[in-house]
């Protein structure tokens, strides 16, 4: 039983947008960090899916760079687009036909995983899940905040799972779920965005104090806040310090991991989210895995920073090994 | 996200009736996202040149060889705007527009079937008019 450092290329969006690291480059980087499972989000590495095939010779260029680098395919993030008619949701077996679309391509692909987006219903999961089987891979749903391991919803999908007997179902924890402490990089950017340091002060200590959400939206708006003051008080409905224990009842069910994070600092630290004690949670559950490094700090710093990915993700990685060797001798 | 990031520099370029079978002008954008979307899903795309609203109805997007008017985009589902793409996205000018710098913004609003809102990303940028 072991933890194994990988990367979701999601990490690595704001190089990849911009042409300047291609998937070689991205599968190369995770490599050389010694983080040799990747991840892969379908519709940002390759174009064309979900309504076109994707080229043979995509394909095989991620085999190749695959086999090139000594990396290993862990998991491919779908989507599924069942708003995709205008004023109407896609049937569950419009769902189904969508979702084998993507098992087809995880099989072209050779991920074992697949990434499902939490607000799925169960019932398409269960009826999708034989094809799946079949081809060999397991569908995992990204278990992300504000839903939790403990959230009906969440409970729903578990019941469903075990009711169906299918072992291709399963969860895909998103560690920004246990966010520990308000994440600097936020606070800061909502200071450039206009909310005054008092009013951006409170939120972060209402954060680490665990004030209700609603509470902290109602004292800001007292406090004579507006736009982005109540946008950044809003975060809180949409984050929370869940315990990282709550994934133990679920290990047999939870196949990979997203390390998400929004920044490192220099000596490797990732100030809001707790890494140690996630660390240790998951040697106590035997956790036999991946955890894939999810940078999306890109998005809260684009406007002021240069945005360095591969650097970040080198950063988290040195931390993850260490916390690895330090808690799995 | 990605929000300064949708036009893309140096794009701005007049489009003639000779070419296009109207006059106006075009600039290169990219859909605001971490993956692509299928056209169907692209909700709007609202054009300012100079802090003026470009009509829904004169306003096209192009991408790959095949154009579409916005409303026509709303029923494609055989075709996608990838991530990081470059597409093109067409206005009717039909007073024309100086030679020279303008204010250019574009803000695309997208269906993403898993968030509670319907977001939109807009970008302004001050480009040279060229040709």
């Amino acid at each position: 039983m072991t933890i194994k450092r990988g990367v979701s290329l999601y990490s690595y969006q704001n190089e990849t947008f911009l042409g300047d690291m291609t998937l070689d480059d991205c599968i190369r980087v995770c490599a050389e960090m010694g983080a040799n499972g990747i991840e892969v989000i379908g519709e940002q590495s390759f174009w064309g899916h979900p309504e076109q095939s994707i080229e043979d010779a995509a394909i095989e260029g991620w085999h190749e760079s695959i086999k090139k680098h000594g990396a290993v395919p862990v998991a491919l993030d779908f989507m599924i687009d069942y708003k995709r008619y205008k004023g109407r949701i896609m049937t569950l077996e419009e769902q189904v036909e969508s979702i084998k679309k993507d098992i087809a391509l995880a099989k072209r692909l050779g991920t074992p995983f697949m990434r499902v987006l939490v607000s799925i219903d169960p019932d398409v999961l269960v009826a999708a899940a034989p094809f799946a089987e079949e081809a060999g891979v397991k569908m995992l749903v990204e278990v992300h905040a504000p839903l939790h391991f403990d959230h009906p919803w969440i409970l729903r999908h578990a019941e469903a799972f075990d009711k169906s007997g299918s072992d291709a179902l399963g969860f895909l924890p998103d560690m920004g779920m246990f966010l520990d402490k308000f994440p600097p990089c936020w606070k800061a950017r909502f200071i450039r965005n206009g909310v005054p340091q008092n009013i951006a002060d409170y939120i972060e200590k209402a954060y680490e104090d665990r004030v209700l959400s609603e509470y902290v939206i109602q004292n800001v708006r007292e406090m004579g806040g507006t736009g982005p003051s109540l946008g950044m008080a809003e975060t809180l409905r949409h984050n929370a310090a869940y315990a990282p224990e709550r994934m133990l009842p679920h290990m047999d069910r939870i196949h990979n991991i997203h390390g998400k994070f929004y920044e490192m600092t220099e000596d490797c630290i990732e100030p809001a989210i707790p890494y140690e004690r996630i660390i240790q949670v998951l040697t106590k559950g035997n956790y036999d895995g991946y955890i894939c490094s999810e940078y999306e700090g890109n998005r809260w710093i684009e406007d002021a920073h240069t945005v360095d990915s591969v650097e970040q993700v080198r950063r988290q990685q040195k931390m993850l090994e260490n916390l690895i060797n330090k808690y799995q001798r | 996200m990605f929000d300064n990031k949708v036009i893309v520099e140096n794009s701005l370029t007049r489009v003639t009736s000779a070419e296009a079978g109207f006059d106006g002008v075009s600039v290169l954008a990219r859909l605001p996202y971490y993956r692509g979307l299928g056209l169907s899903m692209v909700e709007n795309i609202a054009v300012t040149v100079d802090d003026k609203l470009v009509a829904r109805e004169d306003t096209l997007f192009s991408v790959r060889g095949n154009t579409w008017t916005l409303d026509e985009m709303e029923t494609e589902y055989g075709d996608r705007w990838n991530f990081g793409e470059k597409a093109k996205v067409l206005v009717k000018l039909p007073e024309g527009l100086d030679d020279g710098e303008h204010d250019i913004s574009v803000a695309i609003t997208m269906r993403v079937s898993y968030l509670p809102f319907v977001p939109t990303t807009k970008d302004t940028k001050r480009l040279a008019l060229q040709g």
